[in-house]
């Protein structure tokens, strides 16, 4: 089977620098495999920019497959594109027509900074999980597998939050920019399982409050987040998580201690 | 850290203010199907809603009212102020729009929380004045001498003599039909922010919204529209 050639129009961000005024510009991509995946699409593109002298477009990438969280980029408004649980690196030119016009934006937050481009700085997720995203004791070597016993629903819980990537795609997609569904998706994966649980008020109070510190907006359940997610993280962690802070609030207030 | 810092810093945080939020909009919720039960009496007639309008005003002699009174002017600012800040704050985290803006899954209702509360305390202020601020013992038909013994306030009179302006009846008709908007995603969201939602209950408490919305909205119009269609009458 022949691979079909699609020729699109592109509507991109373009903005040299962190402190410059950005702008859309638009590019013809001709020609591009409807194999190709988005990302080979923009290298399609860059090659010609290149050829011709002009600045590539810059965009973030790393693993392209899916599990690195590095690709971004706001396709037609929706974080990561079409398609239900893909990140931009998997969605592929197959998804578009003949003659689309496709906008290409940055992930969008104030707490996103953008570099150049379609490039963002994420590093506010890093603070957050420098606020407790992990568990202070020495673990020393790794243990035998079933030394200790956790539960299968738990352990599936706890895997179901670990899959998020922390690629932003919730706070690009949220109406307010809120990082919620990432922050309780690394809250709550430490918080079920019997390594986490010590350290679990601590952990919810710090995070969210480097979250807000960061400037990332208030979730007003729309569950936006949930629907873009490219590992699918259900917002039922946010409720979770609502509910741990509201608990390890009072204990803090009353009991001072934990 | 004392308790008041604590406080500030239970406020000072997202989760913190949508916590407020949901509690004073539980309250509020609690308050609007009481106030509509008792709005139903009057179906009833004359004198059972005239009797609970003087029950309201000699509980706890006299002072139940107040606390009621005082309960939701707390909760209603406590609701407004949290969630200005909140509306503030979100607009300030994405400063820079998309050029291209598109909605996966938020409800319009949702998305204009901040409108349909607006015009529903712009609607509550109008209610306050006509039914409970300016009416006064001056007034024509001011007090039922009819359904019993001594002179009382005539709430009978006064609603379905309101609602005889066609005007009137459209304005509250409007407004119950903004506070069913803004409930149809309330609703169903406080499970969400008090931390009582789940995989299993998500779609049932959405249903649950939508017909706890559908309900305040239908009782309260039922009214106007009875006494447009003559059912009630003086
Ligand atoms: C009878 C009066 C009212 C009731 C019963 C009510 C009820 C509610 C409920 C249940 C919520 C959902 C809370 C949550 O997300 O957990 C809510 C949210 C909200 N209310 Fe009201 N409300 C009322 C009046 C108002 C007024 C007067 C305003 C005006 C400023 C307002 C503005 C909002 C906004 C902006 C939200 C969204 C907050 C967010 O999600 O961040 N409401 N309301
Ligand atoms: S590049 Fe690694 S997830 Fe897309």
């Amino acid at each position: 089977m022949a691979t079909e050639k699609l020729n699109l129009t592109l509507k991109v961000w373009r903005q040299p620098s962190s402190t410059a005024q950005g702008e859309i510009v638009t590019y013809e991509a001709k020609d591009i495999p409807s194999t190709a995946s988005f990302l080979e699409m923009l290298d399609i593109v860059n090659e010609e920019l290149i050829n011709k002298g002009d600045e590539p477009i810059a965009f973030d990438h790393d693993c392209r497959e899916g599990i690195c969280g590095m690709c971004s980029l706001t396709i037609n408004g929706r974080p990561h594109g079409p398609g239900d649980g893909v990140t931009t690196c998997q969605l592929h030119m197959r998804s578009f027509r003949n003659g689309d016009t496709i906008w290409i934006e940055p992930f969008r937050a104030q707490a996103f900074p953008i570099l150049k481009d379609l490039i963002v700085d994420r590093s506010a997720f890093d603070h957050i999980i420098q606020a407790g995203g992990y568990i202070s004791a020495r673990t020393g070597s790794a243990v035998d597998a079933n030394a200790m016993p956790i539960p299968k629903p738990v352990a599936d819980y706890a895997f179901d939050a670990a899959a998020c990537i922390g690629c932003g795609a919730c706070v690009a997609a949220c109406k307010n920019a809120s990082a919620m569904l990432f922050v309780a998706a690394k809250v709550e994966h430490l918080g079920v399982l019997p390594q986490g649980k010590a350290e679990k008020d601590r952990r919810v109070l710090g995070m969210v409050r480097a979250m807000d510190d960061a400037g990332f907006g208030n979730c007003t359940n729309q569950y936006e987040c949930e629907a873009v997610c490219p590992k699918e993280i259900s917002a039922t962690y946010i409720t979770k998580m609502n509910r741990d802070f509201a608990a390890a609030s009072i204990k803090e207030a009353v009991v001072n201690e934990f | 850290m004392n308790l008041l810092e604590s406080i500030k810093r239970f406020y000072a945080s997202s989760v913190g203010k949508k916590l407020l939020v949901a509690l004073s909009g539980v309250v509020l919720l609690l308050f609007l199907l009481g106030h509509l039960a008792g709005n139903l009496l009057i179906y009833m007639g004359r004198e059972a809603i005239n009797d609970y309008g003087e029950f309201l005003h000699h509980m706890l002699h006299g002072t139940g009212v107040w606390f009621a009174r005082l309960g939701l002017l707390a909760a209603v600012t406590i609701h407004v102020v949290a969630t200005i800040h909140l509306v503030q704050q979100n607009r300030a985290a994405r400063e820079n729009r998309y050029a291209y803006e598109t909605t996966v899954r938020a409800s319009k209702a949702s998305r204009t929380m901040i409108i349909s509360g607006i015009i529903i305390l712009s609607f509550v202020i109008f209610h306050l004045l006509q039914f409970t601020i300016l009416p006064g013992p001056g007034d024509q038909g001011y007090y039922d001498d009819q359904t019993s013994d001594h002179l009382r306030p005539d709430v009978f009179g006064m609603v379905v003599r309101a609602f005889q302006n066609i005007l009137v009846c459209l304005f509250y008709i409007v407004s119950m039909g903004f506070l069913c908007f803004h409930l149809s995603h309330g609703v169903a969201s406080v499970f969400q922010t008090l931390g009582l939602r789940s995989e299993k209950t998500a779609a049932p408490i959405e249903w649950f919204g939508r017909a706890y919305a559908a309900f305040i909205f239908l009782g309260n119009i039922s009214i106007p529209i009875a006494v447009q269609l003559g059912f009630v009458h003086l």
